[in-house]
């Protein structure tokens, strides 16, 4: 050890994670201890003013050219579920934080870690989704990586994707942006994904098969801003499902939301399979949906373009954002009662009984 | 949907709510028992829309929060050794045990699995032969049959590395504790429908007559909740103390015959301690003589636990009933679902975490500037 004495003034706390000497699945469920993870010990490691940002996507600006940025890493058991695979969700996950920024996808690159004995046939099924995503999201994959854990290490394969793409003139897409009086529109039925991997992971049969929603969004968002360029904030309700990006929205803004429960599109299905596991749908994973903040006077603009479009056809206003009860999510209940619709912890847990 | 939108129908809801209203007269305070019970009246908003004067009060029925301290840092030892795989229902692995609970045992390296059924325990025990499984037998009579049946397969099919962690409990005891302590104000129960439809309906005539209240065996949707609700303030209003079916759909008198068969062969009847409560006579199960060999107490040696509970933690008065959640003075500061200090607050059952989740509009005073704006009102909704 050196006998340099140590200069602690400057130190900040890296993990003030009193209660959690090490990390537990919940630190990447996408709820609080998600966001106490990154905000505690990440941010303040890198450093940087883009990265406080903490959007689904980075805007940086490049030679004169707004560009979004942004990355993820797809760990999703099993490889293949009903509607999609670890391939196209790794290409439309990234297009879809992407999307959020306002921009069009153009390049991605690709990080493959393949565990010591998975079938090659698996990893070409996997590569042959991931390109054929990738084509119907017309974008590229443009660089990318390969690695090999030993056995036991991995789940078979992870993906890891990065993307970058412009951000068209006009667009600013930011939770900050958010007024009171926007309209709240969700841009079609929730829980599919998070129900569709749950259904095959433990076995669970609902009666009824659910497919992952799991699509681009990119020409959604795009036929939404040829109706205005001034739409105030997207967000892809993945990890944490709608009510964390309601949350995370309302929090970054400062204003209150309100949401109408029995306006939220919930499918037969999904309602069943929540109802039976104690599970709140509201929480449940998307993969082919986004949630809009939208200036009033342009909603019902928005919402016609948005239900032109295949991945909008079921779009609906859920609420609005208000100046009462600032950064909370308040959900109107279908008897006329009110409650609060926090931010997830970490994952949701069925219940007992 | 079939079986769950009939059961929230807005318009039957409202026409409950008249009735109740209109039937009312003066204050009453009904408990009703289950914790999922609570969870359907805070997240719908039910207590919001009943009379002021129909006071619910929130019971002991939480299987999460009642599981005694004790028992958690048992199952916390058992699965923290090396050859033991620990299967358990999902809302235990987040319940603070002495320090710590089972999802840090996890990321510690002990091998802590959720799953869905007990038998999916048994499963994983006749895949893993050379290693230990052991399931947290937890709950109410819900819970108890299954974990039953499962010894009994486990005994069947000659499954030796498989054993159940026993800490269920039963309700009518629970009842009559309440109804015997002198600071009690209930006057009226909301009985757990899926404890009957297990147990019938015969544990609760003596009940309801011994101590003059009213007994309504009631549903988990808003509407079995307002029709509870109803029919126990008709009885009070006419001075009855009778035990009333409202859950008719799903419970018989006499109960469910081949659970109660199983839990007779499996289960004596047995002394149990609550969490926050205390020892409650003849209120607990634990496994019979005959199924001694599977009981994870007696192949684990875990003597010698020595538990801490935190002292702010007042859950044992919310879940008697004598203290309403955001009446204690940690609920929301130094307790809440990210950091709890008692089950109660981290169970998706536990009355504090439901009053934290759904009503801390109401307990932390918001901003005048607006209210809650008029949705209806809206030109695109």
């Amino acid at each position: 050890m050196s006998d340099t004495a140590l200069d602690v003034t400057g130190w900040t706390c890296p993990a003030p994670l009193r209660d959690r000497p090490r990390v537990v699945m919940g630190h990447g469920g996408g709820g609080a201890l998600s966001a106490e993870l990154v905000e505690h010990l990440f941010a303040p490691a890198f450093g940087g003013e883009v990265l406080a940002g903490l959007g689904d996507s980075a805007a940086v600006t490049l030679g004169g050219a707004r560009l979004a940025f942004s990355t993820d890493s797809y760990v999703v058991r099993p490889l293949f579920f009903p509607g999609g695979s670890i391939g196209d969700l790794a290409v439309n996950g990234t297009v879809n934080d992407l999307a959020m920024s306002g921009a069009r996808a153009a390049y991605l690159s690709c990080g493959f870690i393949l565990e010591e004995g998975v079938e090659m046939s698996v990893v070409a099924r996997v590569a042959e989704a991931l390109g054929a995503a990738a084509r119907a999201a017309g974008v590229e994959v443009a660089t990318g990586d390969t690695k090999v854990v030993e056995a036991g290490h991995g789940d078979g394969v992870y993906i890891n994707t990065s993307g970058i793409g412009l951000i068209p003139e006009g667009v600013d897409l930011r939770a900050q942006r958010v007024v009171p009086g926007d309209v709240v529109i969700v841009s079609g039925e929730i829980g599919l994904h998070g129900v569709a991997i749950m259904s095959v992971r433990e076995g669970l049969e609902f009666g009824v098969d659910v497919e992952s929603d799991c699509a681009a969004l990119g020409g959604l968002v795009q036929a939404m801003l040829a109706v205005t360029p001034d739409l105030h904030v997207l967000r892809d309700p993945t990890r944490g499902g709608l009510a964390a990006s309601l949350n995370e929205i309302a929090a970054a803004s400062g204003t209150g939301v309100v949401i109408q429960e029995g306006r939220v599109p919930v499918p037969e299905a999904v309602a069943n399979a929540c109802a039976i596991l104690g599970l709140d749908p509201l929480y449940v994973a998307n993969e082919g949906k986004l949630v809009a903040f939208v200036p009033r006077e342009h909603a019902d603009a928005v919402l016609d373009a948005m239900r032109a479009h295949p991945l909008g056809r079921r779009a609906r206003v859920i609420g609005e954002a208000v100046d009462a009860h600032p950064g909370l999510v308040v959900a109107r209940t279908g008897l006329g009662g009110t409650r609060v619709v926090d931010l997830p912890i970490g994952e949701q847990l069925p219940r007992i009984c | 949907m079939r079986y769950i939108d009939e059961f929230q129908d807005p318009e039957l809801a409202r026409r409950l709510l008249d009735d109740i209203h209109a039937t009312v007269t003066r204050p009453w305070a009904l408990m009703e028992v289950c914790g999922g019970q609570t969870h359907t009246i805070i997240r719908h908003g039910i207590d919001q829309l009943l009379p002021e004067r129909v006071e619910l009060i929130h019971g002991p029925g939480c299987p999460v929060c009642v599981t005694p301290l004790e028992v958690i840092d048992k199952a916390l030892e058992i699965a923290s050794r090396p050859n033991v795989i620990f299967c358990s229902f999902g809302d235990m692995l987040r319940v603070p045990g002495t320090g710590r609970d089972l999802f840090q045992v996890r990321s510690e390296g002990g091998d802590v699995r959720v799953v869905y059924s007990p038998l999916d325990a048994l499963r994983i025990a006749r895949q893993n032969p050379a290693r230990q499984v052991v399931f947290f037998g937890i709950g109410f009579e819900t819970t108890a049959p299954p974990n039953a049946m499962t010894v009994y397969q486990a005994k069947k099919l000659g499954i030796a590395n498989f054993s159940l962690l026993v800490s269920h409990v039963r309700v009518p005891p629970a009842i009559e504790a309440i109804m015997r302590s002198p600071s009690c104000r209930v006057q009226g129960f909301l009985a757990a429908g899926h404890v009957c439809s297990v147990m019938g309906t015969g544990e609760y005539p003596g009940l309801a007559e011994r101590h003059r209240v009213p007994i309504v065996v009631t549903g988990f949707e808003p509407l079995d909740i307002l029709e509870g609700v109803r029919r126990a303030v008709h009885q009070l209003e006419r001075g009855e103390h009778t035990v009333d079916n409202a859950y008719a759909r799903a419970v018989r008198p006499e109960g469910n015959p081949a659970a109660l068969a199983m839990l007779e062969d499996v289960f004596e009847v047995t002394d149990r301690a609550w969490r926050g409560i205390g020892i409650i006579p003849d209120s607990g199960w634990r496994l019979s003589a005959r199924y001694r060999e599977f009981d994870a107490e007696h192949r684990f040696s875990v003597t010698g636990i020595q538990t801490r509970e935190p002292a702010e933690c007042r859950s044992g008065e919310v879940l008697q009933g004598l203290l309403k959640p955001h009446e204690c003075e940690a609920f929301g500061t130094l307790c809440t679902p990210r950091n709890p200090l008692g089950a109660t607050m981290v169970s998706s059952e536990g009355a504090c975490a439901a009053y934290y989740l759904y009503r801390r509009l109401e307990l932390t005073p918001a901003p005048q500037a607006g209210t809650a704006a008029p949705l209806e009102a809206s030109p695109v909704v």
